[in-house]
């Protein structure tokens, strides 16, 4: 089953013809994604990567039957592509795009609620589901198939994870990169609990960073609800210092609940199985399904 | 990205905002004029002389060279100069500056808007900040105006009023009575701060701010309401539409390797331990600086080299690094993915070449897409460069070259 992406997806590419999109869209097509055409607004009728080219996300689905979308339009537009993809029906819509100011994700995120869509990122390495459907710039060959879960703020950290699991004789169902924007679509409790429910997925490794609250929430709800999966846990930033921004938009210390501390306390005492190096992701998820 | 205390105020004036009024001085020969100045306009006859850094806490801070504190009042014209000339040029250290200091360039000669009348003057606290939780802006609001928020978030969080805005809408005239009215006003002095209100939201959404923070507003005894000091976060995303406040930035306030770092297109954070990192990507980057803290080092730097780890940037990188003094060892840890870890060996090696003698040990972590040639080009370039795939080595690494 997976969740979110799956062979079954029709992709669109917003922003196809620009250079990040045409690259990462050729690496898509590559892994086998079931990429149906692109969009850039003035080009359509062309043909670009063998595909059809649209001017407007809703000629695509109408002629597509396009149901995901993936955005890289440049920071400035990239909030109206997000509108766009949700007011013609796209249903999971994944946003790479990073730098997009806070009061246009705001005004994006508050437009797409009432539409029935979920918004991946911004600022985020996409989502995979191994063997079927990549949609993202992950290097797709670190992502073997299998039953674990991945759901994550930063783009290689999900890679290491992915990377080590493996090497630990597992593999991936889904990873799911959430982004490390102050503003996302979808948090990472929300992306916790697609894997919960997802049957093909018997554990989830959630990565987190400081800032913000998510990760807390995220590990409240796992013990809300019995615990269900095994998951383990690491937040990046133990020794970043309070105040300062660390890459990352939304990767900011900005109170004593915001740290690396803070974060893995509350996750350890949600019955979440915390690694304090992330070189110990591997081994600790063979340990906790071994539990 | 922050400015001045001097600049938030020019911003909040342009939306209609009360300030307490001032003229900023990088000179003390210009003291006297400007106080005259200052005088003029407002009638006011003491001086509050302000240093101009960018952290709090500057009234209770010591400028090491004379033992002034970072705010003071002149009460008389002739002490103005000798004031200023207390601070300006200094080193100023406050709480939130660490033990280093701030030298500051400016000061801010302001009015005196603590003047006795009709009613006891009082001062509150305003701030309209990003709540990431509702990804929604809120207005906090306080009576215990004058301290530290977080204090009295924690202590007493009864006297923070929250309103949160709906962004569709924008803040509505009954949110801001709501906050007046709760912050235990009337009268006039009511009407000013529900105006105070509405222009500083008009202010914090018209900059694409990320925080707003009025601490103090005052009420003076007349029933005015002004802003006395002010605290901007600028989302720098949106600079691009903002051309004006752009310009507002203060190279000086920042490290200088890291304003470099920024200028080669590496995102650089300097940090005051041994071990010098060099990652793609900000997570994997924030959690290299933990392995080495884990590995008994202390992070010197946060360091994310983005997506394309090549010569160029790799060479960039280690010129930041080596200028610190404090750092022993050196990691590079690059997850190879779009980019091959072959070709991120031969950047490597290239920069090392280029930049010549390097004295401290590097560690060279290279995983994904063609980690083994990439480790088989570290070891065999005859460099003092040590090389390893599985993270966990790297550590052991890192935990080897600090002995």
């Amino acid at each position: 089953m997976s969740v979110l992406v799956n062979k079954d997806s029709k992709i669109i590419v917003q922003g196809f013809t620009g250079s990040e999109g045409t690259f990462h869209a050729q690496q898509m097509i590559e892994y086998g994604s079931n990429v149906v055409g692109g969009v850039t607004p003035g080009k359509g009728g062309q043909s670009h990567l063998d595909k059809p080219v649209f001017n407007t996300v809703r000629d695509a689905v109408e002629q597509t039957g396009a149901n995901v979308s993936i955005i890289f339009v440049p920071p400035a537009f990239a909030a109206d592509a997000i509108m766009e993809a949700a007011d013609a029906g796209i249903e999971v819509v994944i946003t790479i795009t990073e730098g997009i100011p806070v009061k246009d994700m705001m005004h994006a995120k508050e437009y797409i609620k009432s539409r029935n869509v979920t918004l991946v990122g911004p600022n985020c390495p996409g989502v995979i589901t191994p063997g079927e459907a990549k949609v993202g710039i992950m290097p797709g060959f670190v992502f073997k198939s299998g039953r674990i879960g991945i759901v994550s703020k930063s783009g290689t950290l999900t890679y290491e994870a992915a990377d080590q699991i493996v090497k630990a004789g597992l593999g991936i169902s889904t990873a799911i990169g959430i982004g490390g924007d102050p503003i996302i679509g979808t948090s990472t409790k929300q992306a916790v609990e697609l894997l919960m429910n997802d049957p093909e997925t018997d554990a989830i490794v959630m990565i987190g960073e400081i800032g913000g609250n998510y990760e807390a929430e995220a590990a409240r709800w796992i013990k809300a609800q019995g615990n269900p999966k095994p998951v383990v846990g690491f937040i990046a930033g133990q020794t970043a210092p309070p105040g300062r921004r660390m890459g990352h938009a939304g990767a900011i210390i900005g109170g004593k609940d915001d740290t690396a501390e803070a974060k893995m306390k509350i996750m350890n005492a949600c019955g979440v199985h915390v690694v304090e190096s992330p070189a110990d992701i591997g081994e600790k998820m063979v340990a906790a399904l071994k539990a | 990205m922050n400015i001045h205390e001097y600049q938030a105020k020019e911003i909040l004036k342009q939306y209609g905002v009360k300030i307490q009024n001032g003229i900023v001085v990088d000179n003390p020969e210009k003291a006297i004029s400007a106080a005259k100045e200052l005088n003029a306009e407002t009638g006011t006859e003491w001086f509050v002389v302000k240093a101009q850094i960018h952290a709090g806490g500057r009234g209770k801070g010591k400028v090491q060279e004379t033992g002034s504190n970072g705010v003071v009042l002149a009460k008389k014209l002739e002490d103005v100069t000798e004031k200023v000339k207390g601070i300006l040029g200094g080193t100023l250290v406050t709480h939130q500056t660490g033990p280093e200091g701030k030298k500051v360039n400016k000061v801010l000669l302001a009015q005196d808007v603590y003047y006795p009348g009709a009613s006891e003057p009082k001062e509150y606290y305003l701030g309209i900040l990003l709540d990431r939780e509702s990804g929604h802006n809120v207005i906090m609001a306080s009576t215990e105006g004058g301290m530290d928020i977080e204090d009295v978030a924690e202590n007493t969080p009864e006297k923070i009023i929250k309103e949160w805005i709906d962004p569709t809408v924008g803040l509505q005239g009954f949110q801001a009575r709501k906050v007046a009215f709760a912050l235990g006003l009337e009268g006039p002095a009511f009407k000013e701060m529900v105006k105070f209100i509405y222009s500083l939201y008009n202010a914090y959404i018209g900059s694409d701010a990320s925080m707003f923070e009025i601490n103090p507003v005052l009420k003076t005894s007349d029933d005015q309401i002004l802003a006395v000091d002010a605290k901007v976060d600028l989302d720098d995303n949106a600079l691009y539409r903002h051309k004006d406040l752009a310009e507002l930035r203060d190279l000086s306030e920042e490290d200088p390797l890291e304003v470099e770092a920024g200028k080669a297109g590496l995102n650089y954070v300097k940090l005051d331990g041994n071990v010098g990192c060099m990652v793609n990507g900000a997570g994997l980057a924030m959690a290299t600086m933990d392995i080495i803290k884990i590995s008994g080092g202390d992070p010197a730097n946060f360091l994310d080299v983005g997506g394309g780890a090549n010569a160029e940037t790799v060479e960039a990188g280690f010129r930041i690094i080596l200028k610190d003094p404090n750092v022993k060892a050196i990691l590079i840890n690059i997850f190879g993915g779009i980019v091959r870890c072959d070709r991120v060996a031969n950047g490597v090696v290239e920069a090392y070449k280029k930049i010549g003698n390097i004295e401290v040990p590097i560690i060279v972590r290279l995983q994904g897409t063609n980690a083994e040639e990439g480790a088989k080009i570290i070891e065999e370039s005859g460099l003092k460069v040590s090389s390893a795939i599985v993270l966990k080595d790297a550590a052991a690494r890192v935990k080897e070259a600090l002995v």
